[in-house]
C-alpha cells in the first residue's frame, strides 16, 4: 500500500496541487466556477460523457460475449485488433473519420459519439470480456433446465454476474470521454467545448492560469464525486462468482449463436475495421500512386524531428516496457491493498490520473520539480512515469475485481491446511488473477504506447516517442509529412496488436486452471 | 516478483536519476516548429565544446507560456521563439538576461528590436493569407484584403484566434496596420458576415481545414499561414513538382520576427551566450530555411533554391511598432473577441 500512495502522492498530488495553488493565490475563482459558459460547459462534458458509455457499452457488449464465450477462427486475433483503435492519436483518427463520414456529419456530434465509441469500445470488450470468459457455464445451463428463456437469462444470470466488470468498464469509458479532448478539438469543431479544452485554453493558450486552476477543480470535484459512487457501486456488487478455466467455457457457435457471432464481427469490421482501413490505406498513397515510399522515408532523416523517425519506434517500445512495469507494480499492490482492505481512498487517488487535465500535471512538473535535489525535469525517466500514471488505473480496474471474485473459502481452506499469508498470495491469488495481469499488462503498454497528453511535456525532443513524432509530422506542411504521420500510426497498430497478442497468449497458458 | 524488482529499480532511478548539472550541457528551450539540421548541430558542439540539448515545449504561444511560468528557475540556458507580436509579455516578466553578441554587427539592423539586448534577432517569416491554387484554376484568386470579404469568396477563408495563436494575432495585427485603428473592426465584421472560420490553432487552420495543404481534406481553400508555406509543400511533396500548390498574397504579409535570448537564472550562461552567438552565425544562419522554413537575419546569406523559385519576400511587409503592440494587443485581442466571436 506504501508504494502506490507515496508514488502518486510525489508524481501526481504534488505537482497538481503546485500548479493548482499557484493558480488559486489569490482565492477561489468563484467568477469562473460560477459563470454561465462553464456551467455551460460543465454540463455539455457530462452528458456527451454519459451518452457515449451509454453507446459504448451497448456497443462493446456482443462483441463482449463473442470473444469471451464462443470459438471461431481468428478469435484471438480479434481480441488483440479491438485494443489497437484504442492507443491511435487522435490527431491521426480524426483524420480517417473526416474522410469516412459522411458530408454534414463530419463534424459536430455525430462525430464525437462515433468517435468515443470506436476509441473505448476495447474498454468494454477487453473488461468485459475477461470476466465473462471465466463464468461457469453451469449457471446458464441450469437455468436454461428451470425453463428460463434467453432473455431472462440475460436479465437475471448475465447482467447480474457482469455487473461489476461492467461498472469497472463504464468507469473508465466514462472518464476518458470525460476528459476528452483531442476528438472534440478535432471532431467536434470550435463550438464544443469540455472542461478538458477549456483549462488546456486556459492554461498553455491564454496563459490564465486562475481559470485554468479553477476549472481543474471543478473538473477533479465532478470526476471525484463520479469515482466514490463507481466504488459504492462495485463493491456492493463485487462477490465470489463460480469460476471456470477458459477450456470449460469456450465452444463453438450453435444454432441462433452463429447469427450472433457474424452480426457482432460484421458490426466490429465495419465501426472499428473501416477507419483503420483507411489509414493504412492513406499511409500507401504516395503521390506516385500505391507505394511503401512513406515507410521507406521513415527510415531517412528529416527535418520535422531531430532522429530519424524509426528511432521513435524504439524509443517508444523501451518507454512503454518500462511504463507497463511501473504500473502493474504500483497498481497491482494497490489493487491487492483496495480488494482486501477496502482502501477507498487509495482507489480515488490511483483513478484520479485520468480525470486531472494532462496540460495540468506537465505544468505542474514543470514548476514542482524546479529546485536540486527534485530537479529531474528533462530526465527520461519522466516519460514512464507519466505514462504510468494514465496506466495503473486500469490495472487496478481489472485486477481488483478479479481479486475480488476469489471465493474467500478458498483462502480459509488453505490457511486451514497451513499455508501461510504470502504463500496464499503466491500459490491461490496470483495463477487465479494471472489471466487478469496479463489482460492489464496489455493494456498498460498499449495505453503506455498510445499516450500523447502527458508524454510530450516530459519527452525529450531527441527521444520522442511514435505519437509525439507523428503530432510533429502533422504540425508541417507537405504530403510526404502526412504520410510518414501515417505510416507511423500503421507500424503504431502493428506494435499494438503484437504486444496484446504476446500478452494474451502467456496470460491464457500460464492462466489456465 | 522479477517485475516487481524491475519497477523498485525503475522507481529508485526515477527518484534519484536527476540529470546531474552537467556545465557542458546548453539546454535550448523552443517551441515545436524549431528544427536544425544534424550537421549544424554537430558544428555547434564541435566548435564550442558544449553538447546542445533541444527541449520543444509546445507550439509558439504554449512554449512561451511555459517559459513565463518557470521564469527565474528555467528549463533550460537559452530560448528561442518569442516573436515581435508578443515580446513585450516576455520582457514584462523579466525573462531574460541582456546580452549583446559581437555577431550582431553582420545582422540587419531592423529586426534589432530590443536596445538593451535582452533579446536578440534569429530569423524572421512574414504570415500571409495563403491560397489553394487548384480552387482558383477558373476563377481569378483574391489579391487582397478587401476582396476577401467579397460575396464570391464566402465561406473560404479559415484564420487562427489571435487570442491562441501566433499567425491568428499577427493577421490581426496585419489588418490593423492596413486599416487602421478605425476601419479594422469594420473589415472584421464583414468577414465575419463572410462566414469566416476561426480555429485556435495554425495546424488545424493549415493541414486540417486548408483544401491545399498536402493530404489534407479540407474544404476552405484560403488560409492564414507563411510566407514560405509554398516552397514547404514543394519540399515536404514527396515527388518533384514544378509548381507550388499554393501561393501568397503578398499584400496581406505581416512581419513577424523570432527573438532568442540568455534565461535569467540559467545553469550554464556561458554556454547559452555561445550558442546564441552561433545561431547569428553564417553556419546556422543558412541552415534556417531549409530547416525551420524562414528567412535568416544574417545579412548577405543565400537562400536554398527551392526558396528563390518559390517563396515570396514581400518587399514591404506591413509592421506595427513592438511598443505600440506591447501596449495595445490585449485590448485588440478583448475586441477581436467581441466583434468576431459573440
Amino acid at each position: 500500500m506504501c508504494l502506490p500512495a507515496a508514488f502518486l502522492a510525489l508524481f501526481f498530488a504534488y505537482p497538481l496541487a503546485a500548479i493548482l495553488a499557484r493558480g488559486l493565490g489569490d482565492g477561489l475563482p468563484w467568477d469562473v466556477l460560477g459563470s454561465r459558459s462553464t456551467l455551460g460547459v460543465l454540463w455539455f462534458t457530462a452528458w456527451q460523457a454519459a451518452v457515449s458509455t451509454a453507446a459504448t457499452v451497448l456497443l462493446g457488449l456482443p462483441l463482449a460475449w463473442a470473444i469471451a464465450r464462443l470459438d471461431f477462427p481468428g478469435r484471438s486475433l480479434v481480441r488483440a485488433l479491438v485494443l489497437v483503435p484504442f492507443v491511435l492519436p487522435t490527431v491521426v483518427v480524426a483524420a480517417a473519420f473526416l474522410a469516412l463520414l459522411p458530408d454534414g456529419a463530419e463534424r459536430g456530434l455525430v462525430a464525437i459519439l462515433a468517435a468515443h465509441v470506436f476509441f473505448n469500445l476495447a474498454v468494454v470488450v477487453r473488461i468485459v470480456g475477461s470476466f465473462w470468459g471465466r463464468l461457469d457455464s453451469g449457471l446458464w445451463d441450469a437455468a436454461a433446465t428451470l425453463g428460463a428463456s434467453p432473455v431472462q437469462r440475460l436479465r437475471r444470470v448475465t447482467l447480474p454476474l457482469l455487473a461489476p466488470a461492467l461498472a469497472a468498464a463504464g468507469t473508465l469509458v466514462f472518464l476518458f470521454c470525460f476528459t476528452s479532448f483531442g476528438v472534440i478539438l478535432l471532431l467536434g469543431g470550435p463550438t464544443y467545448a469540455t472542461l478538458e479544452t477549456e483549462i488546456y485554453r486556459s492554461a498553455a493558450r491564454l496563459f490564465d492560469l486562475r481559470a485554468a486552476a479553477a476549472l481543474s477543480l471543478l473538473q477533479l470535484a465532478a470526476v471525484g464525486s463520479l469515482l466514490a459512487l463507481a466504488a459504492l457501486v462495485e463493491r456492493r456488487l463485487g462477490g465470489a462468482v463460480p469460476l471456470a478455466g477458459e477450456r470449460d467455457v469456450v465452444r463453438r457457435p450453435r444454432g441462433r449463436e452463429r447469427l450472433g457471432l457474424a452480426a457482432a464481427l460484421t458490426g466490429a469490421a465495419v465501426g472499428l475495421g473501416l477507419p483503420l482501413a483507411a489509414l493504412v490505406e492513406r499511409s500507401l498513397a504516395t503521390p506516385d500512386g500505391y507505394g511503401l515510399g512513406f515507410y521507406r522515408a521513415l527510415g531517412e532523416e528529416t527535418a520535422v524531428l531531430l532522429v530519424a523517425p524509426w528511432h521513435a519506434v524504439v524509443n517508444s517500445v523501451l518507454y512503454a516496457l518500462a511504463a507497463t512495469a511501473v504500473a502493474l507494480v504500483v497498481g497491482g499492490l494497490a489493487a491487492a491493498a483496495i480488494a482486501r482492505r477496502r482502501a477507498a481512498w487509495l482507489d480515488a487517488l490511483v483513478m484520479l490520473p485520468l480525470g486531472a487535465s494532462a496540460v495540468m500535471l506537465g505544468f505542474g512538473f514543470v514548476i514542482a520539480f524546479d529546485e536540486p535535489p527534485l530537479d529531474v525535469r528533462g530526465s527520461p525517466w519522466l516519460v514512464p512515469v507519466a505514462q504510468a500514471l494514465v496506466a495503473a488505473p486500469f490495472v487496478v480496474r481489472i485486477v481488483a475485481p478479479a481479486l475480488r471474485s476469489i471465493d474467500e473459502r478458498l483462502h480459509e481452506a488453505a490457511a486451514v491446511l497451513g499455508a501461510s499469508p504470502a504463500r496464499i498470495r503466491r500459490e491461490l491469488d496470483l495463477p487465479l488473477v494471472l489471466r487478469a495481469l496479463g489482460v492489464a499488462a496489455g493494456f498498460a503498454f498499449a495505453i503506455s504506447l498510445g499516450e500523447f497528453g502527458a508524454t510530450v511535456f516530459v519527452a525529450r525532443s531527441d527521444w520522442p516517442t511514435v505519437p509525439v513524432a507523428i503530432f510533429r509530422f502533422l504540425g508541417r506542411p507537405g504530403a510526404l509529412n502526412a504520410g510518414q504521420a501515417a505510416a507511423l500510426a500503421v507500424v503504431l497498430m502493428v506494435l499494438t496488436a503484437a504486444a496484446v497478442l504476446a500478452a494474451d497468449r502467456i496470460a491464457v497458458r500460464r492462466g489456465a486452471l | 516478483m522479477r517485475a516487481i524488482v524491475i519497477g523498485l529499480l525503475i522507481a529508485a532511478v526515477a527518484g534519484c536519476g536527476g540529470e546531474q548539472a552537467a556545465p557542458r550541457q546548453v539546454v535550448l528551450v523552443t517551441h515545436d516548429s524549431f528544427a536544425v539540421s544534424k550537421p549544424v548541430l554537430r558544428a555547434f558542439e564541435r566548435t564550442s565544446g558544449f553538447t546542445l540539448r533541444i527541449l520543444q515545449t509546445g507550439d509558439a504561444g504554449a512554449a512561451l507560456n511555459r517559459a513565463l511560468l518557470t521564469a527565474g528557475t528555467p528549463e533550460g540556458d537559452v530560448f528561442f521563439g518569442v516573436d515581435n507580436n508578443l515580446l513585450s509579455r516576455a520582457l514584462g516578466e523579466d525573462l531574460f538576461e541582456p546580452y549583446e553578441s559581437p555577431a550582431l554587427d553582420r545582422i540587419d539592423p531592423q529586426y534589432v528590436l530590443d536596445d538593451e539586448h535582452r533579446v536578440t534577432p534569429v530569423d524572421h517569416g512574414e504570415v500571409c493569407v495563403n491560397v489553394d491554387r487548384a480552387a482558383f484554376a477558373t476563377e481569378p484568386a483574391p489579391t487582397s484584403f478587401e476582396q476577401l470579404a467579397l460575396p464570391r469568396h464566402r465561406g473560404r477563408l479559415v484564420v487562427e484566434n489571435p487570442a491562441t495563436s501566433t499567425p491568428g494575432l499577427a493577421f490581426l495585427l496585419a489588418t490593423i496596420a492596413h486599416f487602421g485603428e478605425d476601419g479594422w473592426q469594420s473589415y472584421w465584421r464583414a468577414l465575419r458576415e463572410n462566414d469566416v472560420l476561426v480555429v485556435d490553432g495554425w495546424e488545424e487552420a493549415y493541414t486540417q481545414r486548408f483544401s491545399g495543404a498536402g493530404g489534407s481534406n479540407g474544404d476552405r481553400p484560403i488560409v492564414v499561414s507563411y510566407a514560405s508555406s509554398p516552397p514547404a509543400e514543394v519540399i515536404f511533396a514527396g515527388k518533384a513538382l514544378e509548381e507550388a500548390p499554393t501561393a501568397v498574397i503578398a499584400s496581406t504579409c505581416f512581419r513577424q520576427v523570432e527573438l532568442a535570448g540568455v534565461l535569467r537564472g540559467a545553469r550554464n550562461p556561458e554556454g547559452a551566450r555561445a550558442l546564441l552567438d552561433f545561431m547569428l552565425g553564417e553556419r546556422f544562419q543558412r541552415d534556417v530555411p531549409a530547416s525551420m522554413f524562414v528567412f535568416p537575419v544574417r545579412e548577405g546569406t543565400p537562400l536554398p533554391p527551392a526558396f528563390e523559385r518559390f517563396a515570396v519576400v514581400p518587399e514591404r511587409p506591413l509592421e506595427l511598432p513592438p511598443a505600440e503592440i506591447g501596449e495595445n494587443r490585449d485590448r485588440w485581442i478583448g475586441e477581436w473577441t467581441d466583434v468576431v466571436l459573440r
